[in-house]
């Protein structure tokens, strides 16, 4: 379909979900594994002030650099490695479509 | 002990506004906050950061908005208790609550209203094994008092502002004995002349400065007090460091607190609201903001505002059962304060 996309998230048990994001409802994977009910808190809303969605990334995409406060964010987050990212950063668009994710530990 | 008609938990906007509600019925406020400033998060996480769905307002920066909310509620002279955090919620026998704070302040209403946003900013803790069994016995998470450490050897972990300034004024004014800031990564975030300062005492031999590194275990003497911790190094592998006191600063984090243990009905952390009035499962005691749910729940300041709005007229009619109450508008009474 034109304007979707799939994103793949690996939850905490280690199983993988294969989910549908539209790429023109200015949606990013926070909001997306909400969405679904994956477990996911997102609890600032999207702010990268809380690294509640932190990730990790494991797939050979290229996404845009990190702004200073989603790192500035991770300096203080826990269970953070060198594919860490804030999944309410990462925004649902063409370029992104089979990403694949996995949920850091709480 | 604090006497009033109802007791708003939470100073964040939608408590800010159920206070001019309830106004507007004669029902007099106090509200109780953990932060020590009005505000919430809007002054606690985003106070510069412009909110464009208040309506009537195309732009406002959050801290704005709670300086015009404390001013349209100024009228109604509500009471606050800032700094002090919710723990416990009885019941009289006469239909009241009494709720105390971790102080010991007590509060007095027929009505609680419970407008607690995220819940209560907590210290976040790193996940280490056995942190919690040194709580109290060496780990802290917050420096109330520096001269606690008069003499001690202590170990901050963190990158953040909070994790060098204590590491510069612990140093620098000479408290401790003996300081090591551990950080994961070799850069810090922090302000740029906090981080020259760190850089320069650590070239100087004043503090100990552990980069690239992680506390990842404590140890604890023959008193079962922190007597040392476990450092992973990136490269270098673990080391054990002896020390007196542990002291991770991560920020804060909310969490519901003690209101998850008040017997209302929660549902995916949040408590469970009839619609109706914002009632929770326990009569006399409602929930607005984001701290609710219900089927349709949106987490918006705007929808706390019409929550609040007829949670107060709930909480009306439990006060005074045998009085009629009808909707008046501002604009023919205008706004009578107290």
């Amino acid at each position: 379909m034109e304007n979707m996309i799939h994103v793949n998230i690996i939850d905490r048990e280690g199983v993988s979900h294969k989910l549908e994001a539209p790429t023109d409802m200015n949606m990013n994977i926070m909001e997306v594994c909400k969405s679904y009910e994956l477990p996911v808190e997102g609890i600032c809303g999207g702010m990268a002030l809380c690294a509640s969605c932190q990730c990790y990334l494991e797939s050979d995409i290229h996404l845009p650099e990190q702004s200073d406060a989603e790192l500035a964010m991770l300096d203080e987050a826990f269970h953070v490695r060198e594919n860490s990212r804030l999944g309410c950063q990462i925004r649902i668009t063409k370029d992104i479509d089979g990403i694949v994710l996995r949920l850091a530990p709480k | 002990m604090v006497q009033t008609d109802i007791i708003i938990i939470g100073a964040g906007p939608v408590g800010l506004f159920t206070v001019f509600e309830a106004g507007l019925l004669k029902l007099r406020c106090h509200l109780i906050d953990s932060l020590p400033e009005p505000g919430g998060q809007l002054i606690e996480i985003y106070p510069k950061k412009p909110i464009y769905d208040i309506p009537g307002y195309p732009i406002v920066n959050a801290g704005e908005l709670v300086g015009k909310l404390m001013e349209q509620i100024a009228v109604f002279k509500p009471n606050f208790t800032l700094g002090e955090t919710v723990q416990q919620l009885e019941e009289t026998t006469d239909n009241q609550f009494i709720v105390t704070t971790n102080k010991g302040t007590r509060h007095q209403a027929p009505v609680v209203i419970i407008a607690g946003g995220l819940g209560v900013f907590e210290p976040r803790k790193p996940p280490i094994e056995n942190l919690e069994k040194f709580e109290d016995k060496g780990v802290e998470y917050i420096i109330k008092d520096p001269e606690f450490y008069r003499g001690k050897r202590v170990v901050i972990s963190g990158g953040g502002d909070s994790a060098l300034d204590w590491t510069i004024y612990l140093a620098e004014k000479k408290i401790a004995k003996e300081i090591a800031l551990v950080h994961r990564r070799t850069s810090f975030r922090g302000h740029l002349d906090s981080v020259q300062k760190v850089m320069d005492l650590a070239a100087d031999d004043k503090i100990q400065l552990i980069t690239d590194a992680e506390v990842v275990g404590i140890t604890a003497d023959s008193r079962g007090h922190v007597g040392g911790v476990t450092i992973k190094h990136a490269s270098h592998g673990d080391k054990i460091k002896e020390t007196d006191h542990f002291i991770p600063l991560f920020g804060l984090t909310p969490s519901l607190g003690p209101i998850a243990d008040w017997g209302l009905e929660l549902e995916k952390n949040a408590v469970k609201v009839n619609t109706v009035d914002y009632s929770t499962t326990r009569k006399g005691v409602f929930a607005v903001g984001d701290i609710n749910t219900y089927p349709g729940k949106l987490k918006l300041i705007l929808c706390g505002f019409h929550e609040g709005t007829l949670a107060v007229q709930a909480a009306f009619a439990k006060i005074y059962p045998n009085k009629k109450n009808v909707l008046k508008y501002t604009t023919v009474n205008g706004v009578n304060g107290f």
